[in-house]
């Protein structure tokens, strides 16, 4: 069981000692990221995905449940507790979306039954295009790939800490899988530039030339600004799809009623 | 004096993980390196530069590059050994796949990278299957469930091999192979010998004789449906 997991100060990119004594996310907890580019959010979840034990770039030091990891939690994916959504958008293996599901079920010792289908259909909810079994993944688009990966993490990873790195940017359905996700005993972690994900998160990271720089946690007045974010997020949604859907835009559409 | 072989694929990232091996060890060992290449290589100058090692290369030429690794081993042992190397860095091209560089001392480690094919593993034979460790690379290039897809297909090549994934331009996550290494015992150069099987003797093509089909030959024959028919075959 994952009650906690830690992380101890490293370094920023000028080598100077991070200006925290530790950051603690509990079973349950969301939390987001934030920062420019290049100020380290990548860095900070990959060393949560690595069990960074002082041996990455940022000398960070993850513990799990106040333990450091064993090598077997380390090196082996069934006994990994962390799946982590990369900004990869493209799959390099020359193999069908069924079988890269199979395989991957084989490497996390899952043996649900039609795990390969349900993992599909969960794909599809996220994205537009849809995805069919006997598909190359190497040919998927970035929004399809991106959303077979979110559902490979959930389905088949089925990890109690999650890692979302910028899932806003694929062009998937972003709504669908905060919906999804939000609400379990999972510790999820989005590094994230959409304000409503960051809003909506519990905890919030600002990152800055490789450190943690702030950690602010959410408050009313907050998730009060966020439900009016998600409203306004809706009707970009809706006006996007209609200006896909190859519609023009009135003067109704761009009414926007605040909650 | 330890001794490390490293093979892998060009362009798998096997002068990048040398690179944060030496630069792990370089203050607590003398580290020598030799790179074994089929037609060119600039490791030698690369790393010679970089940390003020002894190193050296040597071109297999019309040579596999495991069999010419044999042939220069003894040579290049008594070589590390004349420069007081506590740690001997044996880089391999590893373009023969039907052979494995590794000895039955030392630590052989095999480099394939995140995106060099899911099927690599499999057609590696014996440099995947013999090796000790084998050192996932690239992995900051693809998602974590194709990096588990991988490493699922290696395990099933060779169950019991050590596994470590990294980032080689970073050197992420290496604690436990620098554990290996400094663990791993010194060698004993009078009992050295190859792990694998060498394969089958020579033949008029090795020798040089240009025709095409097996007709022409003698030695190891094989023709294209069936195998090796008639072992040694004399010609008519
Ligand atoms: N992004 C990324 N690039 C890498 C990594 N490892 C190696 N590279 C790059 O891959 C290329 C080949 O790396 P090398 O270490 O030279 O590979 P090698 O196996 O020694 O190659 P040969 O000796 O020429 O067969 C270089 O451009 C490296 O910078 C890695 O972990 N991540
Ligand atoms: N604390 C640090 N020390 C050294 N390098 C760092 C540190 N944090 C980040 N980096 C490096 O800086 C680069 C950009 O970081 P990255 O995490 O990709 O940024 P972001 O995801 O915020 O755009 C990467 O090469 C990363 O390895
Ligand atoms: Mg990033
Ligand atoms: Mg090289
Ligand atoms: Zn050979």
């Amino acid at each position: 069981m994952i009650k906690e997991i830690t992380i101890s100060p490293g370094e920023d990119k000028s080598r100077d000692k991070e200006n925290f004594d530790f950051i603690t996310f509990r079973a349950g907890e969301t939390i987001s990221i934030v920062g420019p580019t290049g100020s380290g959010k990548t860095a900070f979840i990959t060393d949560i995905e690595l069990m960074a034990q002082g041996d990455t770039s940022t000398k960070r030091v993850v513990t799990i449940n106040g333990k450091p990891p064993t090598d077997e939690t380390r090196y082996d994916p069934s006994l990994k507790p962390i799946a982590m959504i990369t900004q990869n958008t493209k799959c390099f293996a020359d193999l069908s979306v069924e079988e890269f599901l199979l395989i991957h079920a084989r490497a996390r010792k899952i043996t649900e039954k039609h795990l390969a289908v349900k993992t599909m259909e969960l794909a599809n909810k996220f994205t537009g295009e849809k995805i069919k079994k006997d598909n190359r993944v190497t040919v998927l688009s970035g929004g399809q790939t991106r959303s077979l990966l979110i559902a490979d993490a959930l389905m088949i990873g089925a990890a109690p800490i999650i890692l979302l790195d910028e899932i806003e940017n694929a062009g998937i359905f972003k709504q669908e899988v905060i919906e999804i996700i939000r609400n379990t005993s999972k510790i999820i972690i989005f590094v994230t530039h959409d304000p409503v994900i960051a809003l909506l998160t519990k905890k919030r990271l600002i990152m800055e030339n490789g450190a943690v720089k702030k950690i602010i946690v959410q408050n009313e007045a907050e998730t009060g600004a966020a439900k009016n974010l998600i409203e306004i997020d809706k009707r970009m949604g809706v006006i996007r799809d209609n200006l896909r859907a190859g519609y023009e835009i009135t003067k109704d559409l761009l009414n926007v009623s605040f909650a | 004096m330890k001794l490390l072989i490293i093979a892998g694929p060009p362009s798998a990232g096997k002068t990048c993980l040398t690179k944060q091996i030496v630069r792990r060890f370089q203050n607590e060992m003398k580290i020598a390196y030799l790179k074994i290449d089929v037609v060119k290589a600039y490791e030698d100058i690369e790393l010679s530069k970089e940390f003020n090692i002894p190193t050296k290369k040597i071109y297999s030429g019309d040579l596999c590059p495991d069999h010419a690794g044999v042939m220069v081993l003894e040579d290049a042992l008594d070589w590390a050994q004349s420069h007081r190397a506590d740690l001997f860095i044996v880089e391999s091209a590893g373009l023969c796949l039907r052979c494995s560089p590794y000895l039955n001392q030392g630590l052989g480690i095999i480099v394939l990278s995140s995106i060099s094919g899911i099927h690599a593993p499999e057609k590696m034979g014996a440099m995947v299957s013999l090796a000790d460790i084998a050192v996932v690379t690239k992995i900051d290039l693809v998602s974590q469930a194709e990096r588990e897809v991988l490493i699922q297909k290696i395990k099933e090549v060779h169950r019991k091999v050590m596994l470590f994934e990294t980032n080689a331009l970073q050197g992420t996550s290496l604690n436990r192979l620098y554990d290996q290494i400094t663990n791993s015992p010194p060698i004993d150069k009078d009992t050295l010998a190859l792990r694998g099987n060498p394969p089958l003797g020579t033949c008029t093509i090795c020798v040089g004789k240009k025709e095409v089909g097996w007709k022409h030959h003698f030695g190891v024959i094989r023709k294209l449906d069936g195998h090796t028919a008639e072992y040694l075959y004399r010609g008519e």
